[in-house]
C-alpha cells in the first residue's frame, strides 16, 4: 500500500514503514535500547530526506522511551533527581547541538560529521560491548554466576564541589559531571538524531558509578523529555516532523517491542549482548564503508540554497 | 480562483515574452485542452495521468512541405537546490565544491511526436527553452566554482535517474495533421504547486504557434490539513505529534500489562 507523506512529500510503502518500525521495536524490546541509531540511517536508506528522518526519528523515540519509562516507574527504578539534572544538561547540549547542526548544514559537511560520529561511537561501544560480553560468557561457562562489576566508589567525580545527594542511586556526588554527561549526550543526540541511550548508559555506569538497576529507567526518563524537546524544536524551527511517517513507525515499533521483550526473556543476557554488539558493529561497518568507498555519484542534491 | 488567475499571469509572463515585435497571426493555431487542470494529492496518491489534446486550426489548406510536429512540456514549480561535489580527502569522501541553483523546476517532462533533435532547430530550442538542458539552464543562478557545467549536468542526471526530468520521444500522436494527443504521466512524488503546460506546434524546425495552460497540484483532505497545521501552527502540530507518541507509548505499556496478567 503506497502512502503519500504530507511533510516529506515522498511516496513510500506503508508496510515497509510499519515493518521498519517493527524491526527496530524488536531490537529495542530485545536489548532495551531506544533504536534511534538504527531508525535514522534506515530512513535515509529508503529515501526519506535526512532532515525529516532526523526530526521524525526523535518523535518515534518519544513513543518507545515513554513506553519503557512507564514500566520502570512501576518497578521504582527511576532516579528522578538524577534524571532532572541530566535533563538540564541535556537541554543545553541539545540546543547547542541544533545550532552546530545548522552551521554544518550551511557548510555542506553535516552528512560527513554525522557519519563520522556514528562510525566512531558505534565502533567504540560495539567493540567494548563485544569484548565485555564475550569475556562474561567465557567466565560463566567456566564457573557459575558472574560477579557484578565493581563500581569505582571514590573516583575523580566524587571530589568536585556542588555535591548533591541522589538517593535512588545511593550516590553523593557533584552535579557538575552529571550536567556534563547530560550536555554531551544532548549534543550528540541533536547531531545524530538519536536519543543517545547507547552513550548515556555506559557513561552512567562507568563515569558516574550509578547502580545498574536504576540506569536504564533513569536514562529512558531523561531521553523521553529530551527527544520531546528536540521534536518540538524541529517542528517549530524547520517544520521537519512528519506525523504520518511517525505514526506508521510507532505502530510497527509498539508491536515489535512486545515480541522483542518476549523473545528476550528466552535468551541469555550474555548472548543478547553479543547480538547487540554485533548489530552495532554491523551498522558501524556499513557507514564506514560509505565513507571510504567511492560513491556511485560524486554529485548530490540538497533542497534549498545555502551559504 | 486567485491562484488560478495568478498562474495564468505567471504563465503568460514567462519565456514567451522572449518573442519580439507584434506577431502576425500564425497561419496555423493550436486549440487545446487538458483532461484535468487540477491534481489532488490524497493519502493514497500514486501519480496521475494527464491527457493533453487539441487540434490545429487553419484558415489555409494544409501545407504539403514538411510534416507537422507537436511538442508538449509540463514543468513543476521551481525551487532552489544546491548541487555538491565530493572529492577524496584524507582517505574519505568529502563534499568540496557546490553550486547553488536559485530555482530549478522539480519536475520537467518533454513529450514529442518524433525525436526532439530531428524536429526542432537549436536556435528555436534556446529561444523557447524546450529541451531539458535548455529549460534548466534558464534557471541556473550565480556560482562559486569555475566550471558550472558538470554541476548542472549532474542536476539533470540525478533528476533523470529519479524520473523527475524526462524526454518522451513519440509520446505525442498526431492524426490527419490536425488532431493531436499527449499522455503525460505525473510521478507519485509530486510537490504541491502550479505546474505549467506548454504546447509547441513545429514545422520545418521552427515553432509556428504556442499554447499554455496551468495545472494546479494540491494536497487535499488529511494531507492538506496536516501540511497546513505543520506550517501555520507548528507549536500545536509539534504537541500533537508528541501527544500521539505518548499515547502510543502508554497504550503499548498498558496492553503489555494486560497480556502479562493473563
Amino acid at each position: 500500500m503506497q502512502i503519500y507523506l504530507p511533510i516529506a512529500e515522498v511516496v513510500v510503502n506503508a508496510f515497509t514503514l510499519v515493518g521498519l518500525g517493527g524491526v527496530v521495536g524488536l531490537m529495542s524490546g530485545l536489548f532495551g535500547v531506544g533504536g534511534g541509531f538504527l531508525i535514522t540511517p534506515l530512513l535515509f536508506f529508503i529515501g526519506i530526506p535526512p532532515a525529516i528522518a532526523v526530526a521524525t526519528g526523535a518523535n518515534q523515540v518519544v513513543a518507545s522511551s515513554f513506553s519503557g519509562v512507564l514500566a520502570h516507574l512501576k518497578r521504582k527504578t527511576v532516579d528522578f533527581r538524577m534524571g532532572w539534572v541530566l535533563l538540564a544538561g541535556g537541554l543545553v547540549g541539545s540546543s547547542f547541538g541544533v545550532i552546530l547542526f545548522n552551521k554544518l548544514q550551511r557548510l555542506g559537511q553535516v552528512d560527513l560529521v554525522v557519519q563520522l560520529c556514528y562510525v566512531v561511537f558505534l565502533g567504540l561501544i560495539g567493540a567494548m560491548m563485544l569484548q565485555e560480553s564475550l569475556r562474561a560468557l567465557h567466565r560463566s561457562r567456566k564457573s557459575g554466576p558472574i560477579k557484578p562489576m565493581r563500581r569505582n566508589q571514590h573516583g575523580w567525580v566524587h571530589r568536585w564541589p556542588l555535591k548533591v545527594k541522589f538517593r535512588a542511586s545511593g550516590l553523593y556526588i557533584s552535579a557538575i559531571p552529571v550536567l556534563m554527561v547530560g550536555a554531551a549526550v544532548g549534543v550528540l543526540g541533536a547531531l545524530m538524531g538519536v536519543g543517545g541511550g547507547f552513550i548515556m548508559v555506559p557513561a552512567m555506569i562507568y563515569l558516574l558509578g550509578m547502580p545498574t538497576k536504576v540506569v536504564i529507567g533513569t536514562s529512558l526518563f531523561q531521553i523521553t523529555f529530551l527527544s520531546a524537546y528536540t521534536t518540538l524544536m524541529h517542528a517549530v524551527s524547520s517544520n521537519t516532523v512528519d506525523v504520518m511517517l511517525a505514526v506508521l513507525l510507532i505502530v510497527g515499533g509498539v508491536v515489535g517491542a512486545q515480541f522483542g521483550t518476549t523473545l528476550g526473556a528466552k535468551l541469555r543476557a550474555e548472548q543478547l549482548r553479543i547480538l547487540l554488539a554485533l548489530l552495532v558493529l554491523a551498522v558501524c561497518g556499513k557507514l564506514a564503508l560509505d565513507l571510504f568507498l567511492k560513491p556511485d555519484d560524486l554529485y548530490s542534491l540538497t533542497p534549498g540554497v545555502v551559504g | 480562483m486567485i491562484l488560478r488567475a495568478l498562474a495564468l499571469l505567471i504563465a503568460s509572463a514567462l519565456p514567451l515574452a522572449a518573442q519580439d515585435g507584434p506577431p502576425a497571426p500564425p497561419p496555423e493555431r493550436i486549440v487545446a485542452d487538458l483532461s484535468r487542470d487540477d491534481v489532488d494529492i490524497t493519502t493514497s496518491f500514486d501519480g496521475s495521468d494527464i491527457i493533453i489534446y487539441g487540434a490545429i486550426k487553419r484558415e489555409t489548406p494544409i501545407p504539403t512541405t514538411e510534416p507537422l510536429d507537436v511538442i508538449v512540456t509540463v514543468e513543476g514549480p521551481a525551487r532552489p537546490v544546491t548541487v555538491r561535489h565530493k572529492e577524496r580527502r584524507f582517505g574519505i569522501w568529502v563534499n568540496t565544491g557546490k553550486v547553488g541553483v536559485a530555482s530549478a523546476p522539480n519536475f520537467y517532462v518533454v513529450a514529442t511526436t518524433r525525436p526532439l533533435e530531428r524536429i526542432l532547430n537549436p536556435d528555436e530550442d534556446s529561444r523557447y527553452r524546450i529541451s531539458v538542458p535548455q529549460a534548466i539552464r534558464a534557471f541556473a543562478g550565480a556560482s562559486e566554482v569555475e566550471d558550472v557545467v558538470p554541476y548542472t549536468e549532474a542536476l539533470v542526471r540525478l533528476r533523470e535517474d529519479h524520473d523527475l526530468y524526462r524526454l518522451d520521444d513519440g509520446a505525442v500522436t498526431v492524426a490527419e495533421q490536425t488532431l493531436f494527443r499527449a499522455d503525460v504521466r505525473l510521478p507519485a512524488n509530486l510537490i504541491e504547486g502550479l505546474y505549467g503546460t506548454r504546447i509547441f506546434l513545429v514545422r520545418d524546425g521552427k515553432v509556428m504557434d504556442t499554447f499554455r495552460a496551468p495545472i494546479e497540484v494540491r494536497k487535499v483532505g488529511l494531507e492538506r490539513w496536516l501540511y497546513r497545521l505543520a506550517l501555520e501552527q507548528p507549536f500545536i502540530y509539534g504537541f500533537m505529534s508528541l501527544a500521539i507518541a505518548v499515547a502510543a507509548g502508554w497504550g503499548a505499556s498498558a496492553a503489555f500489562r494486560q497480556l502479562q496478567r493473563r
